[in-house]
Order: C-alpha cells, then structure tokens, then sequence
C-alpha cells in the first residue's frame, strides 16, 4: 500500500506538457515554485491586452472542453447574451466519473495554475466572481486550493484591482458533499445555490443564458481552464501547432485496470492511439502479465465500449463518435481476457442506478431495474427472458439503436456516438450503456449463465375418450 | 449544543458573506456543523435554517441528497471502500470482505467500540491505483488485506492521528478571503453595469 503523497503512474518523456509541467517538482503546489516557473504571467500578459482580444485567442486555438462532451471553451463563453450582467465563472471540479482521475490530480499539484487560468477567463468573459466547486471526497484537493488562495489573495494576484488594473474578481471555494450528478453543469448550479443537485431542464436553463441566480453562467471543467495560462504565454499557434486542427493541444487521459503501468498521462491530442497508450513504452507498456486485450471503455463509465478491433482509433472526437462511442473525460478503463464481462458491466451499472437524482422515471426506475435483473443474472438465477428484458428497459431509456462499436468476429457494423434519450441528464443511458456493450459484444458470456426456457411436449396423462 | 458553536458561527457568517445569495453557503455550512458534531443534528439544521434564511425542512431537503452528510453517529474513522469498476477489476470485492470480517462488521456497519464505520464507495477518482479507500477521505492506494489490516491497527493504536483526522473534519485549511482585498458578493439585481475592465464594452 502506498500512501499519500503518491506520484501516479507518470513517465518522463520529451512530450509537450502543457498542464503537467509542474508535476516533477515535489513542492509543485506552492506560489514559490509557480512563480519561479513562470506563474502569473500569462495574467499579466492577458490583463495587458483587450479582454475581447483574449477571447479571441481561446476561441481561435478552439480549446476543447475536457469535461466529457467536448464543446470548445472559447465559442461556449460567446454564448452569453450580450449586456447582461452579473455573469459568473462556475469551474466543475465535482471529477466523479467511473475511471476519471486528472482534475484531482491538477487541483492538487498545481492549484496556481488552475487560478490563474480562472483568472483569465474572468477576464476574457467579463465574469465577475468565479466558484471554484470542488468534490467534497477530496480533502487533499480542498486543502491545496485553499492554501493557494490564501496565498494569491495575500499577493494580490486575487481580488480588487489585481495588479493594478481594473480587473477585480472574487475566486469562492466552494465543496460538494458527494453526490455524481453535481458533474453535470445544471446539477452543478443547483448545488451551489444550496439545494438538491438535480439537473435543470434545457431549455429554458442553459447557463450561458440561465444559470446560476438566474444569470449567464459560464462552467468550465477543470482541466479546460488549466490550459489557458499556457496558451496565452505560448500563443495559439504554438497551442494548435500540437495536436490535429479538429483537436488541438494535449489531454490529461488516465488509464487504469489491466494494463502493465496504470496512470495519468498527458498526451497529444488527436493523433495518439488507443494501441499507442495502451502498448506503448512510454506508456502502459501492454496488458499485465501478457494477457490478450479483451475489451475497453474508451472515455468514462458512461462511454460504450471498445474491443481490440478499434485499438487504431487516435483521440479525435470526429472517428471515435462515428466508430460508436465517444472520448468522455478521458478514462480507459481496461479489461484483459480473465475479466467477468457480465460482473464488470454491473459495476458501472450500479454505480449509475445508485447515483441517479431521482428526477427522471426512466433513469430512477429503469437504471434501478436494469440492476436487479443483472445481478439476477450474474449470481445466476437470471433466465434468457431476463437478457430480453434488460434490453426492452434500456431503450424505454434510449429509444431506438443504441451506440455500439463494429466487430469483425461477429459482423456487426458500428452505430454512431450519441443516442437519444428520454432523460435529462446522461445518468440514465449511463446506466444501459455498459449493459449494452457487454451483451452486444460477449452475449455467450450472458447467455452461459441463465437458465434457458425450453419448449416442454404436451404428453398426455390419459385418453380422452 | 449541537447548534453551532460561536466560534463557528463566526466562521459560518464569513462564508455566507462569499455569495450573493445565503442559501448557496447551505452546503459548506453543513460540513462545518458535521466537522463540529460528526453528524448533522436536527438542532444543526434549525440553527443552519437560521443563519441562511430558509425553513429546517430545506436544510434537511438538501442535506439528504448529499451522501456525505451523516445523520447518526458514525465510527471516529469511517472507511469508504472503492467498488466501481476499476477497483473491482483489481480486487476490490475480495478487499471488502476482508474488511467485514476484519473489522467484525458488515459493510454499513459500526464496531462496538464506535472507532470505524466500514462503507461501500462509488469512484474514488484515483483508478490508476486501484484498489483504494478513504479514511475520513484520506486516502490509501493499492490496498492488500495485510495492509488493510495495519491501517486499522494504526488507527486504533492513534498513530495516524497527524494526517487523518476524525471523521467530519475535511479540508484542514479554509479559505480566507482579506477583507481590505476581497471585492465582495453583491446581489445579481443590485448588479446594472458590467465589469469595470470592459470598459462599457460588450466582452465577447
């Protein structure tokens, strides 16, 4: 057992680190070390320029949202409507997504630059107070924000007239108390005005129009807004001159379950493969123990899975959406040949039943349901009718042909990222996503475990006349 | 003497202070009355209810969503266990029925001597370092039975008493926000022009 402080999984190597810079330093959380790194000036650089010009550079090197549904920051903070104001900045550091492990990891080891990159945006959008909304399970995370604020207000990098100018922004850190929904942006704003963290329905409640107090609200997720001090210090073409077009700069991607070297690695956006992480030196190095790969979640619990057939995808939204499932909020999760398929999927699927608000019927019942008749399953007592079932209460949740991947074995042609639903929030298709993937793709697994119905011949006890 | 203390309440009323309504300090406020208590009473509640200006029934209403807010008694330690997905694909149901026997409990359950709470936990956002768990949301990485097993003679024996406090007491820093360099939270309608380095400017 290791405690904490632990260093995670990270391999030292010549990629570019745009948000990982600090990690190597063992103080990389205090202000002495952010500022003899270059801390704050990427602040001064944007407090020295137009806030509109600022804008401009976040929209043109089309930062992409790391929070799971990857909308670019830049063109979401133009959404707010013009002359309204107050409008807030509301960062979602609730990371609470099965596999998700990188907005901890920055809020610890770097809380300066996650400020900084708050700062900017505040700037940039004309937000004037900003919360900082961190997972309430993350005392560590808590503490290192904390102190970081305290010492960035006793700077003055912080509050009213930050260095000098007329830029004047409150940072409020505020914590959840656990519970998963609060990850979703509506969820989030109900949470911090004090009640049951439910989503809101959009329309009419999208934040950049409606959000927190009714006002234009922007969320950014974490790790989106630790990108913005490098990005105004380097310049966009730098920032873009990483990565694809369609998806520029580096992501923060966790990899965990059966690989050789589970961890958190930045790597670049857009043309590293799943293969390349999962089998790379310089990352996991292959599956432990040299098993064969069997099957992996490519982007949170939420994400249908993938098999060894879609290894050659890269970390680009526009082939992974098509190839059936999505990138999330980059978490593999990796299964290796000895992996029980139905009791994997029925982790994630209690995990969605159990976090569901209790706002939708669908998801409240039928996530509820979809984890009984599992369970049934895997102890097995479950019947083949069961495997039927489980189906016909996934699509009361998702109507129509859910997401899945293409398989060469059993001939399936993939169906595109995303699905319908007749729920608000993602919870509730959530939970049939895991469902769905395993019995597409390992349905013998299921089926050698229920009791199967036979036709049973009539036979005649006596004649009848 | 479960309301809060005034020493805390000082601490309550600078929080509130922070946003531009009260309600929003709803949720930090019920953590500082379970750090005071280990709990949250039903004094705590009429007394939060007080101090934000809405009904007991609202705090309440809010407290019960949230899974960390506790409304009996819990161990000095409460020992979340990580059972989502990439822990169980490491152990994880193995290490918790370890723990029920070692600790004589099942999960749900309190030991006589009220020292630990042993708990199911969803995503504990560390699945590189699977299997984990939290003390009091301190946590462990890459638990084996035997380690599980010194943690809690650690714990009963007070040696980790410095990193792991008991259970309520979160972050061990707080926010202080200097008044002389604080801008201030003004209520949303008090709010006509827009920030003051647009210059009048539309942001965006």
């Amino acid at each position: 057992m290791s405690s904490y402080p632990h260093a995670p999984g990270f391999v030292a190597g010549d990629r570019p680190k745009v948000v990982t810079s600090r990690f190597e330093y063992t103080d990389s959380f205090t202000i002495e070390r952010y500022l003899a790194t270059d801390g704050y000036a990427a602040l001064r650089k944007a407090l020295s320029k137009p806030a509109a010009d600022i804008h401009e550079e976040v929209k043109g090197a089309t930062v992409l949202g790391r929070g799971g549904a990857g909308f670019p920051a830049g063109t979401k903070w133009g959404l707010t409507p013009q002359q309204v104001w107050p409008r807030y900045l509301v960062v979602n550091g609730d990371e609470s997504e099965p596999g998700t492990y990188k907005d901890r990891l920055l809020m610890e080891r770097d809380p300066h630059q996650l400020i900084e990159g708050c700062l900017i945006a505040c700037y940039a959008a004309g937000l004037s107070q900003c919360f900082l909304y961190i997972r309430g399970e993350m005392a560590l995370a808590q503490e290192r924000v904390a102190t970081a604020l305290n010492e960035a207000y006793a700077a003055g990098y912080i509050g009213k007239n930050i260095l000098g100018s007329k830029f004047s922004v409150d940072i409020v850190l505020h914590w959840g108390a656990g519970a998963y929904v609060v990850g979703e942006e509506t969820a989030l704003i109900e949470s911090l005005e004090g009640n049951r963290g439910m989503p809101r329905l959009k329309p009419p409640f999208f934040p950049a129009a409606n959000g927190l107090y009714g006002q234009p609200t922007i969320v950014n997720n974490v790790e989106t807004l630790a990108n913005l001090p490098w990005l105004i210090s380097n310049g966009v073409e730098a920032y873009t001159a990483i990565g694809t077009k369609t998806s520029p700069g580096t992501r923060m991607v966790a990899v965990s379950g059966h690989v050789k070297r589970p961890g958190v690695y930045e790597i670049i956006n857009g043309t590293t493969t799943f293969r390349d992480l999962l089998y790379g030196e310089e990352f996991c190095g292959g599956i432990r123990n040299g098993n064969k790969l069997k099957a992996f979640v490519p982007g949170g619990g939420s994400a249908p899975w993938f098999t060894p057939d879609q290894l050659d995808l890269p970390f680009e939204a526009s082939q992974v959406g098509p190839a059936g499932s999505m990138l999330g909020s980059g978490a593999i999760m990796v299964m290796d040949e000895t992996t029980d398929i139905p009791a994997a999927a029925l982790t994630l699927t209690h995990f969605y039943a159990h976090e569901s608000c209790g706002k939708c019927t669908p998801c409240r019942e039928g996530g509820t349901w979809l984890e009984r008749i599992l369970t049934r399953v895997v102890n097995g007592t479950g019947t083949d009718a069961d495997l039927q079932q489980l189906i016909e209460v996934g699509t009361s949740i998702c109507p129509g042909d859910f997401p899945h991947a293409s398989n060469e074995a059993l001939g399936l042609s993939a169906v595109p990222f995303p699905y319908k639903m007749t729920t608000i929030c993602f919870v509730g298709p959530s939970a049939y996503a895991p469902i769905h993937s395993a019995l597409t793709l390992f349905r013998s697994e299921f089926e050698a475990r229920v009791t199967k119905r036979i036709t049973i011949p009539v036979t005649a006890v006596g004649a009848a006349s | 003497m479960s309301r809060l203390s005034d020493a805390n309440v000082v601490i309550a009323k600078e929080i509130i202070g922070r946003y531009p309504r009260p309600k929003s300090a709803l949720i930090p406020l019920l953590h500082l009355s379970q750090e005071q208590n280990g709990y949250i009473t039903r004094e705590a509640m009429v007394h939060l209810g007080e101090l934000v200006g809405v009904t007991s029934a609202e705090v309440y209403g809010t407290a019960t969503f949230y899974e960390m807010f506790r409304f009996e008694p819990v161990g000095k330690y409460l020992i979340n266990m990580c059972g989502t997905m990439s822990c169980a694909l490491m152990g994880a149901a193995e290490l918790m029925h370890h723990a029920e026997h070692k600790l004589g409990v099942k999960a749900g359950g309190t030991t006589a001597d009220g020292m630990f709470t042993l708990a199911h936990a969803e995503c504990q956002a560390a699945c590189t370092e699977a299997p984990t768990l939290q003390v009091n949301y301190r946590y462990r990485f890459h638990v084996t039975p035997t380690d599980f097993d010194n943690l809690v003679d650690d714990l009963r024996a007070g040696k980790l008493a410095d990193e792991i406090p008991v259970h309520g007491v979160l972050a061990k820093v707080r926010q202080r926000i200097p008044a002389d360099k604080g801008v201030g939270a003004v209520a949303p309608e008090d709010v006509t022009e827009g920030p003051a380095w647009l210059d009048g400017k539309p942001a965006l």
